[in-house]
Order: C-alpha cells, then sequence, then structure tokens
C-alpha cells in the first residue's frame, strides 16, 4: 500500500514548482520592473518628477528602438552585432547631407527631409546585406554581421575622416530634443515602433513567419515558408531602426562623433532582449518584454546612481541581472 | 556544381591562410623597403603578442562550439591588476594578471556548465562585470606601472634579440598546439565541438573540457592585460574594447569553424598575423605619400578582408543557397 501511495503526491508537487517558474519566467520581468520603480519612490529623493521621466526616457528610447530590431533577428534564431556600427554610419551621413557637404542643396528643408530617409535606407541597405551573407552563403549570424561591425564603423570614420560634426538645424533635431504636448518625440517614436512590431510579431503572417523560422527551421522550410526571405527581411528591419537610433542620438548631442555614435550598442540591445524574456534561441519572441527589459537596465543603473553607487559597480549589477534573467528563463523550459 | 571533397576543403582553408599570409609578407618586402627589417619584424610581433594570445585562447573556445565575448575586458582587468601589483615586481605583477583572468575564466565556465547559459549570454555578463572591476580597481583611470621593478621588461624588454611578449606568445602557441594535438584533452575538446551528445555518450569529460577552454581563454587573456600593462606603462580599465572581436575574426580567417569540431592553432596564428599586417602594411603604404589613407581605413580593410574569407569558405564548403 504505501508503494500505491507515496508516488502520489509528486506529480503535484513538482507540477506546482514549474507554475512557479514559469510565472517567474513570464511575469518576472515586469514585476522586477514594478519593484524597482517601488524602491525608487521610497528612497530615491526626487524620482516622481518629470525631469527623472525625460532623462531616463531618452536614455532609453535608443536602446528600445534598436532592441526591437534585434528581437525579430534573435527570434529567427539570428544575431546582429552590426547595430552600433549602422548607428555610426547612418549618424555620419545625416549632418553631411543637410549641411551640403554631399551634393548642392536646392532648399534647406529639402535637405532636412533627406538627411531623415537616405541614412536610414541606406542603414537598412547594409542590414538586408547581412542577412543576405546569412541566408545565401548559410554564413553564421554572429560572423556575418561581424564583418560590419568591424568595417562599419570604419566607414563612418573614412567618411567623416574621424571628425566631430558639429551642427545646429532645428527641424533635424526635433526627432532628439522635439516634444509632443511635453513628452520627448523620441519617446513617442519608441513606443510607436514598439506598438507597430509587437502588433505585427502577433497578428500578421510575417511575424508567424519569424517565430516558425526561429523555432524550427528545417520544419519552416518544410511548411513552404521562404526562410531565406524572412530572415533577411528582419535583418532588413534590424538595420532600419538603427538607422533610426542613430539620427535620434546625434540630434540629441547636437554633434556626431563617428566613433562614439552607437558604441557598444549591440551588447544594450541583446541585453535587454534578453532580460526581456526573448529565447536566445530562437522560436519565442516579446517585443513589449524587450521595452521592460530595456527599461530595468536603464532604471538599475539610474538607481545606483541616483544613490551614489558608481557607474563601475552598475556594470557589475547589469551582469549580474543578465545571468539571473536567462537562468530564470531556462528553468521554465526545463 | 559538385562540391569538393571534405578533406580538400578543410586542407584549403586551413594553408589558404598560411598562403594569403605569404602572399602579403611577399606584396610588401617586394613594395616597401625595410619592411622585413628587423625593426618592422620586431615591432610587429611585439605590438601583436597580445592579440595572439587572446586569440589562442578565443580558438579553443570556439573549437568547443563556445564563444567568449569576455577576453577584451578581461584583458583590461588583467593590465590593471598587474599595474597595481607591479610594484612589488615582475612576478607579482605577472601572477596578478593571471590570477584576474582565471577568476573570470572560472565564472564563465561555472555560469556556462553548471547553469546552462549560452555561452555568448554568460561571457556577454562576464564582460560588463569584468569592466566594472576594472573600471572599480582602477578608480576609472589608467594605472601607472612601477618602472623600478623590472615588470615593463614583460612588454618593453628583449631576450636573444627577440622581444619577450613575442617569446610568451611564441611559448603559449608551442604548447596549445602540443595539447591541442597531442593530448586526451585536445580530442576532448575537439570531440566536444563536434558532437557534445556523442561526446557524453562515449563517457569523455565533455563538461570538465568545456570549463577547461573558458578557464584557458581567461588565463591568456589576463596574459595579454600583464604584456598591455607593460607595454604601454599603464593598466588600462578602458582597452580591450572589441578585442574579442579581433579575436574571433583571427580564429574564423585562420579556418576554425564557429561551429565547432574543426581548427588549428598554427592557423590561428596566421590569422592573427595576417589582421596585423594590414595595419602595417597601411603604414607603409602612407609613408610612399602616393595615397594618404587614414588609419580609420583598417578597420574597413580588416572587415573587407574577413567578408572576403568567410564568402570563400562558404563557397569552399559547398554551402549551397536556401531556397527563396
Amino acid at each position: 500500500m504505501a508503494e500505491i501511495a507515496a508516488p502520489a503526491p509528486s506529480p503535484t508537487r513538482p507540477k506546482l514548482a514549474l507554475d512557479g517558474r514559469a510565472f517567474l519566467s513570464r511575469w518576472g520581468a515586469l514585476l522586477a520592473l514594478v519593484g524597482l520603480i517601488a524602491f525608487n519612490l521610497a528612497f530615491t529623493p526626487n524620482f516622481a518628477t518629470w525631469q527623472t521621466l525625460n532623462v531616463n526616457l531618452t536614455q532609453v528610447c535608443a536602446i528600445v528602438i534598436v532592441g526591437v530590431g534585434m528581437t525579430l533577428v534573435i527570434a529567427t534564431g539570428g544575431i546582429d552585432l552590426s547595430v552600433g556600427a549602422l548607428m555610426a554610419i547612418a549618424g555620419a551621413l545625416a549632418p553631411l547631407i543637410f549641411m551640403g557637404k554631399l551634393f548642392p542643396l536646392p532648399h534647406p528643408m529639402v535637405g532636412v527631409a533627406l538627411a531623415f530617409v537616405l541614412p536610414v535606407l541606406a542603414a537598412g541597405a547594409l542590414g538586408w546585406f547581412n542577412g543576405w551573407l546569412v541566408t545565401r552563403f548559410r554564413i553564421q549570424p554572429i560572423v556575418a554581421t561581424l564583418v560590419l561591425f568591424i568595417a562599419g564603423r570604419g566607414i563612418a570614420q573614412v567618411m567623416t575622416n574621424g571628425n566631430l560634426q558639429v551642427f545646429k538645424a532645428p527641424e533635424f533635431q526635433f526627432i532628439g530634443l522635439g516634444r509632443v504636448f511635453g513628452i520627448p518625440f523620441q519617446a513617442v517614436l519608441m513606443v510607436i515602433v514598439v506598438a507597430a512590431a509587437a502588433w505585427m510579431l502577433r497578428r500578421t503572417l510575417f511575424g508567424r513567419q519569424i517565430l516558425a523560422v526561429g523555432g524550427n527551421e528545417r520544419a519552416a522550410r518544410l511548411a513552404g515558408i521562404p526562410v531565406g526571405a524572412v530572415k533577411r527581411r528582419a535583418y532588413l528591419i534590424s538595420g532600419l531602426l538603427a538607422g533610426v537610433a542613430g539620427l535620434i542620438v546625434i540630434a540629441r548631442n547636437s554633434a556626431a562623433d563617428a566613433n562614439l555614435v552607437g558604441l557598444g550598442m549591440e551588447l544594450d540591445a541583446i541585453a535587454a532582449v534578453a532580460v526581456g524574456g526573448t529565447l536566445l534561441t530562437g522560436g519565442r519572441a516579446t517585443i513589449v518584454g524587450t521595452l521592460v527589459g530595456a527599461l530595468i537596465i536603464q532604471l538599475v543603473r539610474y538607481t545606483l546612481l541616483a544613490n551614489g553607487v558608481p557607474d563601475a559597480a552598475a556594470l557589475i549589477v547589469k551582469a549580474g541581472i543578465i545571468v539571473l534573467a536567462v537562468w530564470l528563463q531556462r528553468q521554465s523550459h526545463r | 556544381m559538385p562540391s569538393p571533397a571534405p578533406q580538400t576543403v578543410r586542407r584549403l582553408s586551413r594553408h589558404g591562410v598560411v598562403i594569403a599570409l605569404l602572399a602579403l609578407i611577399l606584396f610588401g618586402y617586394l613594395r616597401y623597403d625595410n619592411f622585413l627589417g628587423t625593426f618592422n619584424v620586431l615591432s610587429v610581433l611585439r605590438y601583436n603578442a597580445m592579440f595572439a594570445l587572446v586569440s589562442l585562447g578565443m580558438a579553443y573556445v570556439i573549437m568547443t562550439g563556445g564563444i567568449d565575448l569576455s577576453v577584451g575586458s578581461t584583458a583590461a582587468l588583467g593590465s590593471v591588476v598587474a599595474a597595481l601589483l607591479s610594484p612589488y615586481g615582475l612576478v607579482p605583477g605577472l601572477l596578478g594578471g593571471l590570477a584576474a583572468g582565471l577568476a573570470v575564466g572560472a565564472v564563465n565556465a561555472l555560469v556556462i556548465t553548471r547553469l546552462n547559459i549560452l555561452p555568448f549570454v554568460a561571457t556577454l555578463a562576464t564582460m560588463l562585470a569584468a569592466s566594472g572591476c576594472a573600471l572599480l580597481l582602477a578608480g576609472n583611470q589608467s594605472v601607472s606601472v612601477s618602472y623600478e621593478t623590472g615588470f615593463i621588461e614583460l612588454g618593453q624588454g628583449d631576450l636573444l634579440g627577440f622581444p619577450v611578449p613575442a617569446w610568451i606568445a611564441l611559448a603559449a602557441f608551442l604548447a596549445g598546439a602540443i595539447a591541442l594535438n597531442l593530448t586526451a584533452w585536445g580530442r576532448t575538446v575537439l570531440a566536444v565541438g563536434g558532437n557534445e551528445e556523442a561526446t557524453r555518450l562515449m563517457g569523455l569529460p565533455a563538461d570538465r573540457a568545456k570549463a577547461s577552454v573558458y578557464l584557458v581563454s581567461g588565463a591568456l587573456a589576463g596574459l595579454a592585460g600583464v604584456i598591455l600593462a607593460a607595454q604601454f606603462g599603464a593598466g588600462q580599465p578602458i582597452e580591450g574594447v572589441g578585442w574579442e572581436l579581433f579575436a574571433i575574426a583571427a580564429v574564423v580567417v585562420g579556418g576554425t569553424l564557429l561551429t565547432g569540431g574543426v581548427g588549428s592553432v598554427g592557423s590561428t596564428l596566421a590569422g592573427v598575423l595576417l589582421l596585423g599586417l594590414i595595419f602595417n602594411i597601411l603604414n607603409f603604404e602612407n609613408g610612399l605619400g602616393q595615397i594618404s589613407l587614414s588609419a580609420y581605413w583598417q578597420s574597413v580593410v580588416r572587415g573587407a578582408f574577413l567578408l572576403l574569407v568567410v564568402v570563400i569558405q562558404a563557397r569552399l564548403a559547398g554551402r549551397t543557397e536556401e531556397p527563396a
């Protein structure tokens, strides 16, 4: 009798534990964000102010916008190391255009319009090139995008001869400094990008195809999904968004420095994606999670700085958060 | 198109890098005066020794199918620790840098084998953490090394007319080649990269092999940091940015497959020298005065070179286009 009775509780107990883990991995990031905000409200002086919100939003926008593209690429089972370099290229190109150094401008406003369009398209084209390398030659994404990671910043530096381009162009800088009803325009842009990408991933055929390719490439191919085209499009979007982020960063700084724009961005974006709960091996992705992940990383840094902890220590905490988040995620997928 | 036999492919991608290196050297020799002069050869070797060490560690990690993104900031941490210990002498500085590298490697090994976290993510995290530690220890500025204790000999000294860092790198590569080709450890490392599950089923210590490559990579990065500090007279907490990607590029150019299971220590060295020589040749080209290429061109050229190599490798391996 004892032999029959003994195993009875076991099926339920691990299941409960598993549910707890699943709960943590699904809602853990959001809980952490809420906890961080609560902690700051209680302990950080002057936290609940517009200024704090604006500072944090402007710091996080570029990471989120790049992170959305990174999420899509990672969802296909890839990775994009070139985003920081593409930001630098877009950031170097825009001032060259609206300052009329590349070609004569019929009207200043034409220059501003082209300065928005051309750099983003150039970054998109390079993103598509990444995807082409990955799909045409079956080069591992980490190596394929390493090419532009190395060469891309060099291209931006060569274009500007490594010089800082300082400018004052209010119409152009609206993307980084402008406000809509008191909210920074870049934050509005970020919300639009996140909403559009989240909708696309959930509701459109392309979104389902991305997840199918990342989940099981062979099955996706057998199901008739154009795997190569889906991947190339994901890298294209990542490139386009990196271009937009590059414009935001230079507009905010009133200067473009090819040596610094987007430096280390690929790591920030990957960290945001990982903390947000997207599966790094592909097949499962959450855009809103990436937003939450980026906010957590930014808020942790802000919390530590506001409470007198040096920036260097914040790096160590960030490392711990990344490992913890990914470990929790693994637990729920055992 | 029938693809060539795998054996030919492997041989080509292994010796291709050596042929390319020899061609580049010949080009430099014919085009520039003093290209093969003692001064140039020795300074190229001296400067590239630390990259060679980091790339050797990376090569082992990649052979197991992993990746180590933390090597650059580990080197920075090693350089800071070595600089802080340099007043106590050459040996404490050397051992301190090594120990710092080993510590980072140990964290990588634990997180990857015990917590089962992807090497890519684990080493991304330790990259941030090591950089944070380096900045904290150094107080956000570079740390001057002591010039009295002979520590700088490790970077600036000569032994038998040959730079000390180059001796260190040479010794590491010799030991590395022996360990890979002649020991059970080397076989296990390659086996893990080829097929981890099968390695486990054969009863080989797969986890131990995986852990060991991260320890080796960390230690070599720490050693590179020691040389960095000794060569430039200061521990540099913000150096090492992008070293990991240089190392990956050198390993890939050397014909080691990023999927693991295949690799050669000698070709990795050739890959390092090839990428290092590109910078050297750019300098000489500028010296001729016909064209003026800024230093920024070197990363463009390196990137283009990497592109060329991976595309050729892909074609040789006969990997076909993905449908649609």
